[in-house]
């Protein structure tokens, strides 16, 4: 076996494995942070959509970018979520998904 | 290896084409997600870390965007074929996936802008009409939102959310003429099976009449040759070429001719791009004095192999082959620089499959000097356009088109 063909191999076992193991996956796998608000989050956001839209719109969003997402949540798409809920869902996507400040030079 | 790579379909050999060429076999191929480290640099951290490689039913596995509604784009290797395979063809859904069965499909036509309605189940529709195909490039309006900068919300999509393939069907034109068209008629409000989960609106979309009109414009039931995949639209879907995927509804049951601008949230809100920053919309009747809605795909190519931070082996002679595609004007050319954008040389264009579908190029290099090395490609279109250089932020995330920048290590 070359060179090429070992690393060939190499490759694809570590494609076959990688696929295998993700062709199962599924929403359940989502792991949030935990803290205060996740229950409301969990309870609210995941009527609609898995939260791996929280993920994926991180960490790039300040308080105020996260505040007009869920207001959006509530008055287009039809959230169902009391004023407390909206303030402890901003307040956990904040605090845990918000926007990382930019490190000093 | 047979499990992945032995499957049906595609014109290529799929071991080569999931492993990529000399760039995969030296560059240490990318995992997990066939991912090119240079979009694993632009995208969001989060985006990166949730988007991993996940299987759909049907499909091969794609770098999932969100479990549900299924958001799943489609690795950049898959380009190297000239049309995308339906099982690797990426997926993009607002709302729950319907599941129709041919048999109990029906579309309806209704509205003021024709003189009677109509209701076709498929076989009336097939033995009615004739069936034609239309070789189209299918891009997600937010295909690359994920490389904005700064970032703005929504779908995280890097350079795969879009495909081409070959769409087989009816003519809209021919189904809306035998309704018959009154002169009122304005628009053609699209609406698939699909509904939210709770009281938001309903992902509806209407079309100007002389798009709907346009005899490229299809109520296709196949893509390549096949049914279309529950995915991708079964039964049926509008075909919309060279206009975003926006408007290609899926699991299409109603059209209504409207005398009126269609004012449902996902035209008269979302969707939409500033007034006049890409052109003319060519939609007059869903203008507005701040907006306009996102209509025709911008000119774009995009470097297919070696994939971004490939090693290549100095002094040996390789082809970089790419894709190029705009609205329907066609490409004109293509250039490659190997020194920073101050010379430019032509690749080769290969072969034409129609205005709609994407144009693949190579073009040549022996990389001479080890280490980094830089290739740019940029399109010139028919009509004029060519791509920008620095990107025209909009708050929705669109028409992401700035000439690439691949970086290479020749070693």
């Amino acid at each position: 076996m070359s060179h090429k063909d070992a690393v060939r191999n190499a490759i694809t076992s570590v494609v076959l494995s990688a696929s295998i193991a993700t062709a199962a996956a599924d929403e359940t796998s989502i792991r949030l942070t935990e803290g205060p608000g996740l229950t409301q989050v969990q309870a609210s956001c995941s009527m609609c959509h898995s939260l791996d839209y929280i993920l994926m719109n991180s960490p790039f969003q300040d308080k105020a970018a996260w505040e007009k997402t869920v207001n959006k949540m509530v008055k287009v798409m039809g959230a169902p979520m009391t004023a407390d809920d909206v303030t402890a869902v901003v307040a956990y996507l904040d605090s845990h998904y918000g926007k990382v400040a930019p490190t000093a030079p | 290896m047979q499990l992945i790579c032995g499957a049906n379909g595609g014109n290529m050999d799929r071991r080569k084409f999931i492993l990529g060429s000399t760039s995969a076999l030296t560059g240490g191929l990318l995992l997990p997600g066939i991912v090119s480290s240079a979009v694993a640099q632009d995208l969001p951290a989060g985006a990166v870390a949730s988007g991993i490689l996940d299987a759909l039913p049907g499909k091969r596995p794609l770098i999932k965007r969100s479990f549900r509604p299924p958001n799943y784009e489609t690795p950049v290797s898959y380009f190297r074929e000239a049309f995308t395979p339906n099982d690797a063809f990426y997926v993009r859904w607002h709302t729950g996936v319907p599941d129709i069965a041919l048999a109990d499909w029906r579309l309806h036509i209704a509205g003021p802008g024709v003189k009677s309605e109509r209701e076709f189940t498929h076989d009336s529709l097939r033995r009615k009409f004739k069936t034609v195909e239309v070789a189209a490039v299918n891009q997600c309006s937010g295909n690359r939102r994920g490389l904005f900068n700064p970032h703005v919300a929504g779908v995280q999509w890097g350079f795969g959310a879009m495909g081409n393939a070959v769409w087989g069907g009816v003519r809209l034109k021919d189904v809306l003429e035998d309704a018959g068209v009154t002169a009122s008629a304005l628009e053609v409000v699209g609406n698939g099976a699909d509904a939210p989960t709770l009281t938001g609106p309903d992902f509806v979309k209407s079309l100007p009449m002389w798009k709907a009109l346009d005899p490229d414009t299809l109520i296709a039931f196949e893509m390549n040759g096949e049914p279309l995949p529950k995915w991708n639209g079964a039964p049926a879907r509008l075909v919309a070429p060279g206009w975003t995927a926006t408007y290609w509804i899926k699991a299409l049951v109603d059209l209504t001719v409207t005398d009126k601008p269609f004012d449902g949230f996902w035209m008269k809100t979302a969707y939409r791009v500033p007034k006049g920053m890409f052109g003319a919309s060519g939609f007059e009747s869903q203008d507005t004095e701040q907006n306009s809605p996102i209509t025709a795909i911008k000119l774009n190519s995009l470097v297919v192999d070696p994939a971004p931070g490939a090693v290549l082996e100095r002094g040996r002679r390789i082809e970089v082959l790419g894709i190029a595609w705009d609205g329907g004007s066609g490409i004109r050319n293509v250039e490659v620089s190997l020194d920073g954008g101050k010379t430019w040389r032509d690749a080769k264009l290969q072969r034409d499959l129609g205005r709609y579908s994407w144009r693949q190029w190579r073009y040549a290099i022996k990389p001479e000097g080890a280490g980094a090395m830089t290739l740019m490609a940029r399109a010139h279109a028919r009509d004029g356009s060519t791509q920008t250089d620095t990107l025209v932020h909009n708050p929705a995330g669109y028409h992401h088109n700035v000439v690439q920048k691949v970086d290479y290590h020749v070693a």
